[in-house]
């Protein structure tokens, strides 16, 4: 069996294994944060995060439970290393991206430690692929600090809502402004583009609507070419939560159920847009 | 010199289209032979195509319900046409849903070939779309330039891996690198492998199957008994790999390559009809 011709001695030590028999699992999700280049890979006991930033002022996260894989083990506290995304989706989609039914690719991660390059086994109807990608030295990353003590707005909404509105995006804005409010609007998205501006409503006692958290009435403005990306996590997933700060700060978080059923999370964290931060409507 | 032919039959149509859409993803132009018996698009190895070449045969009989043609002179009964692929491609696309489609050689301002698409109009009536393809007429003199490539000397002959499958992988290997290593033994395996200062990546073909002439003096290796395992390779352009393998819109009926080390790989795809060699030399 050509995977165990390759895999490492019983004795051998990696800081990172696991195994996936679906390595969809993986690349759908790292598709969903896809926005940049490079990510910042975080192994950890309970899994894997992928982070991906860009202008310091939006970062993605994606979350890959340890429970997803047939097998995750780290053997430190915790191992991180920046590495190219697009290079591993494209090892991690080498048999196609399509999803047959039947078929899948299975996966066999390897990371023996700092300095290692990361070693992917995957095999498809009896094909087996080897690939080797170098890593980084990890890069610090942003902290939103943005904590749920922290929130002063926060609606969690079926992703159908939303799915059309963010796909049809005014991109000829420069800006998504976003209005929460315990009062009228509720719920607005807001563009301001060549042909004028657009107003979207979601009132707050819509069947779309499964919570709706807002204490205080909040209006900011984001950059729309840095949240377009998130776009892709809102057609993967179910649900969305929306949540705002004192600042402003935006999170959106998705909730994704995979081909399994089994539940995994991408988050998006967005800084307002510097100009204009109004507390009014 | 005179060419005149006609298809009726809607699968032959189809079947044709599909090859010339092929030709056209390996050949900005090429030349179309013509014979009594037979078409061939060729390319042949000049500078300017990366060396590649390719060699598509087909028996017009297969193909067409009238053929007739006729040569520069009666010793010399064939006609070699530069044209490129691409225009008989789109004028093929109009037909999907024809009743007929006239292929003719004419010269009224210049060589062209006109191919009159007959479409199904009201009923009693058709509707005729008539595209020119201008053509470059390749005299007798040249035509040695334009010979059957011999089959190299190889060292490995073996059975393509499912086309789609290497299809795919070799599409994701085309984002990662310029140049692809092909490597295959007498054993039936084959690894298809790239590597840059980023990343490398092999894929692994076992159980392939070697063609039977793979132990036929032709083959050197294996003529002394030579090692089964070992593997010949070659590192060519994966784009014209990648060209190859997108043009092939249905399965061939086999498709193997020969590899000749660090020289040459040959690839052939039959299929019921027509045959295609493609020949992608290696990068020094």
């Amino acid at each position: 069996m050509p995977f165990s011709a390759q895999l490492p001695a019983s004795g051998e030590r990696y800081a990172l294994s696991a195994s996936l028999d679906n390595a969809r699992h993986l690349s759908s999700l790292l598709r969903a944060v896809h926005f940049q280049d490079y990510a910042t890979c975080l192994a950890t006991a309970s899994g894997l995060r992928v982070t991906v930033e860009d202008a310091k002022c939006i970062q993605a996260n994606a979350f890959i439970q340890a429970e997803i894989f047939q097998e995750f083990s780290v053997q430190e506290e915790s191992v991180m290393f920046r590495i190219s995304l697009s290079v591993l989706l494209d090892c991690l989609t080498i048999f196609g991206s399509s999803s047959l039914p039947g078929t899948s690719t299975a996966l066999r991660m390897c990371y023996r430690g700092y300095g290692y390059p990361l070693m992917l086994f995957l095999e498809e109807g009896g094909v087996v692929t080897v690939c080797k990608i170098n890593t980084q030295e990890p890069e610090e990353l942003l902290d939103f600090d943005f904590c749920s003590t922290k929130v002063v707005n926060k609606i969690i909404l079926q992703s159908e809502g939303l799915r059309e509105a963010f796909a049809e995006l005014d991109m000829t804005s420069e800006v998504l402004q976003i209005t929460m409010s315990p009062d009228k609007p509720y719920f607005r998205l807001s563009t301001f583009g060549n042909a004028g501006s657009a107003h979207l409503d979601y009132p707050r006692d819509s069947d779309l609507m499964e919570a709706f958290h807002c204490n205080q009435t909040q209006t900011n403005r984001y950059k729309i070419s840095l949240l377009k990306p998130s776009t892709k996590a809102l057609a993967l997933s179910c649900k969305v939560s929306i949540r705002t700060d004192a600042q402003g700060f935006l999170s959106l978080q998705y909730m994704i159920r995979n081909e399994d059923g089994q539940i995994c999370f991408v988050e998006y964290y967005c800084c307002p847009d510097e100009d204009i931060t109004e507390a009014e409507l | 010199m005179r060419f005149r032919a006609k298809i009726v039959d809607v699968a032959c149509l189809s079947h044709f289209s599909r090859i010339v859409n092929t030709v056209a993803k390996l050949a900005k132009t090429c030349i179309l032979r013509l014979t009594v018996c037979k078409l061939y698009f060729i390319l042949s190895d000049k500078v300017a195509n990366g060396g590649a070449s390719l060699w598509c045969e087909l028996s017009q009989g297969n193909f067409f319900d009238e053929f007739q043609m006729e040569g520069v002179a009666a010793e010399h009964n064939e006609i070699y046409l530069e044209f490129v692929p691409e225009n008989l491609s789109r004028a093929l696309k109009t037909a999907q849903s024809a009743k007929a489609v006239k292929i003719k050689l004419t010269n009224k301002h210049c060589p062209c070939l006109r191919v009159a698409v007959e479409l199904p109009s009201l009923p009693s009536s058709s509707r005729i779309v008539t595209h020119d393809i201008p053509v470059g007429v390749i005299p007798r003199r040249m035509w040695n330039d334009f010979r059957e490539p011999s089959v190299p000397d190889f060292d490995v002959s073996i059975y393509l891996p499912v086309l789609k499958t290497m299809k795919s992988v070799v599409e994701r290997m085309k984002n990662l690198s310029n140049f692809i290593v092909i490597e295959a033994n007498l054993s039936g395996e084959m690894n298809l492998k790239i590597e840059t200062d980023l990343v490398s990546v092999t894929t692994h073909f076992k159980d392939l199957g070697n063609p039977p002439w793979a132990s036929e003096d032709r083959c050197q290796s294996s003529a002394q008994g030579k090692d089964l395992e070992s593997m010949a390779e070659a590192c060519i352009d994966i784009k014209k790999l990648q060209q190859l393998l997108a043009g092939q819109q249905v399965n061939p009926t086999k498709a193997l390559c020969n590899i000749a080390r660090k020289r040459i790989v040959h690839f052939i795809l039959l299929h019921e009809e027509v045959s295609l060699q493609y020949f992608i030399p290696a990068i020094a």
